[in-house]
């Protein structure tokens, strides 16, 4: 059995900002993920991001995890252990981790604490012919195009303009694919106005208060009939549009992969603001149980750079708990003023709204 | 509405319009965000001073075009592609628009291409006058377009004739 | 299906294997999924749905949802949008459930 002083499950930029935090405190962390290499998402993100620029702003997703890892090889030495290929199968009372090894045995972990990164799962929207081969989650899509170099098809049709939508809309034209039209069920557009302009000025349509019918192909997706959506969001007879597309591409909201703090025994609530059931949790992104803190969008679901100051919260404060409480209150008090810069304007508003309910009313983190 | 289409709205262009007075001295950045969105870079990447300092880092950018020199260096570091450089200047009937163009293949110098607008409709015939692809604009390259002056506001993009 | 030239990633291509699908041979590249190699060689349909035998193909490809489960060289089951593809490896469309008792 193994027993590191912090486990963290899940090496996408919540859990590698965690990891380097605990090793600058001087915490011995294992870094546990699924994928045979580290940065979950951020490895598709070919986009410049937005934020500070003291953070990560206008540096492409792409390249943060290749900065993370090189400050944790220096920052970690002798004290930093990634694990990959490694599942994190359970979570159990006695506070020991099983996660299952690609062919190998199965690896007990027995960590003092454990910080859970483990991000979000996409959404599927229910139409008929949802499950014909061409119906892709944007993640996918993503996958396919920025990880494999492989288009996903010919000409996509987009559902929902949220951040994601909007961007892998974007990703599609720069990867040689024809997007039909974003479409989003809501009156306005969710993500980044300039995302919207960006895809607008290649040529996309953006059409809101629509949604889909119906999906229809033989073997695979052919087409889709698209309809427009009245104020009370009911389809407006003789509104059909047929779409001709072989992709249809749902980007439709993510939600936090709550799994092993289910099975933990931590707290949850339903909070929609936040992405759905997600943990109690207190300004250290300690949830109800004291050896276990979150970060990043299995806490909420929002961007990756606030996923990030997450981390770094999580890192230092499993560090400090073990007594690795150097300059705690410091650190602690530039982090939080990120997370509040972050979350300041009218795009931050509805995540601190989703935590203040979270909190009972107590506005916290 | 910007928020139903995602195109500005012609007051919005407006506002963010330089005079023509600061037009007829030389090249000019533009910032086409009117969202209040977390973000800073354009603040940074500006030597000059132009962009007005933030109190917040969800306030819009907001260009200072009387120290701005056009230098166009704010154009690849905005995320959103949002910035662009017009100059007035450069001859009788013709404008010069830098812009951020992030996709392959990337034109020729002298080609001809169609202007298109931010509603992706194609306004004019555009020059290509250079391109720019150097390391520091880490993948975004930047395109001069000469197009008629009076569509310096308008061209935002483009495609190459011939149907793409 | 391969993109060849890409405005920010430059795809650097493993050595290239092959393997059956179906018992049809495919070009692939080491370092890509069976799901992806499979994808890039015009193949949608992974598998069907066990009552109405409706064609289903992958969803999310990245190892959360099971839409693409096949048999990998005698193995039911297998995720194939998560697995990697080697040399000669052995993929079959299967059907229903999939034994996974292992026959003496």
């Amino acid at each position: 059995m193994q027993k590191p002083e912090i486990a963290i499950v899940g090496g996408g930029p919540a859990g590698l900002s965690a990891a380097l935090s605990a090793v600058r405190q001087g915490a011995e962390v294992m870094l546990i993920d699924r994928d045979p290499a580290l940065g979950g998402q951020l490895v598709k993100q070919t986009h410049m991001f937005f934020g500070s620029k003291k953070e990560y702003a206008a540096i492409r997703g792409i390249d943060i995890p290749g900065q993370l890892m090189a400050a944790l090889e220096e920052d970690g030495k002798g004290k930093f252990a990634p694990v990959l290929n490694t599942t994190v199968l359970g979570y159990y009372d006695d506070g020991v981790i099983l996660a299952d090894r690609e062919e190998e045995q199965a690896m007990l972990i027995k960590p003092q604490k454990t910080i859970i990164a483990t991000g979000a799962a996409e959404k599927m929207l229910p139409f008929p012919g949802n499950d014909l081969p061409g119906v892709y989650g944007a993640g996918a899509v993503q996958t396919l195009m920025n990880v494999y170099g492989i288009k996903p098809g010919a000409r996509v049709l987009m559902i929902g303009a949220g951040n994601i939508g909007l961007i892998v809309s974007y990703q599609l034209m720069q990867a040689g694919v024809e997007v039909a039209a974003i479409i989003e069920g809501a009156p306005k557009i969710g993500g980044y106005l300039v995302h919207a302009t960006k895809v607008r000025r290649a040529g996309i349509p953006i059409k809101t208060s629509h949604t889909i019918k119906e999906a229809y192909g033989n073997k695979s997706v052919e087409g889709a009939l698209i309809c427009s959506l009245d104020e009370n969001w009911c389809a407006v007879p003789g509104s059909e549009l047929d779409m001709k597309v072989d992709v249809i591409c749902l980007a439709v909201g993510l939600t936090p992969q709550t799994e092993l703090l289910w099975q933990a025994g931590c707290e949850q609530k339903y909070i929609p603001e936040l992405g759905g059931y997600v943990p109690l949790r207190n300004e250290k992104m300690q949830t109800s149980l004291p050896d276990l803190y979150v970060a990043g969008d299995v806490a909420c679901i929002e961007e990756a750079g606030s996923a990030m100051v997450e981390g770094k919260i999580a890192g230092l404060y499993a560090a400090a708990d073990l007594g690795y409480d150097e300059n705690v209150e410091e650190h602690y008090s530039s982090f939080a003023r990120e997370l509040e810069e972050l979350r300041g304007g009218p795009t931050g508003a509805k995540i601190k709204q989703g935590l203040s309910r979270l909190n009972g009313g107590v506005e916290q983190c | 509405m910007l928020e139903k289409t995602g195109v500005p709205e012609p007051e919005q262009i407006k506002k963010i319009t330089p005079s023509e007075e600061r037009l007829q001295k030389g090249p000019v950045a533009v910032v086409e965000c009117f969202q209040n969105i977390p973000c800073d870079p354009c603040l940074y990447a500006c030597r000059h001073g132009a962009i007005k300092e933030f109190e917040d880092i969800n306030d819009l950018s907001v260009i200072d075009h009387e120290l701005c020199n056009g230098c166009g260096l704010c154009i690849s570091e905005c995320p959103g592609l949002a910035i662009f450089v017009i100059d007035a200047t450069y001859g009788e009937e013709e404008g010069l628009i830098k812009m951020p163009y992030e996709y392959l293949p990337l034109p020729g110098q002298e080609e001809e291409v169609n202007g298109i607008d931010t509603e992706g409709q194609a306004v004019c015939s555009a020059r290509v006058i250079k391109v720019q692809n150097t390391k520091a604009l880490d993948r975004t390259p930047v395109v001069t377009l000469a197009v008629p002056r009076q569509h310096l506001m308008r061209v935002r993009s483009f495609v190459r004739k011939g149907g793409e | 299906m391969r993109i060849e030239e890409h405005p920010i990633i430059d795809f650097k291509r493993g050595k290239p294997v092959s393997f059956t699908f179906n018992e049809r041979q495919i070009q692939a590249f080491e370092g890509e999924t069976i799901a992806a190699a499979l994808h890039a060689a015009g193949v949608r349909v992974l598998s069907h749905s066990h009552n109405l035998k409706r064609p289903r193909g992958f969803f999310c490809a990245i190892g959360n949802c099971s839409s693409c489960l096949m048999k990998v060289n005698g193995v039911y089951n297998v995720r194939i949008c998560v697995t990697p593809v080697r040399e000669g490896d052995r993929v079959e469309m299967q059907e229903g459930r999939g034994d996974i008792i292992a026959k003496a």
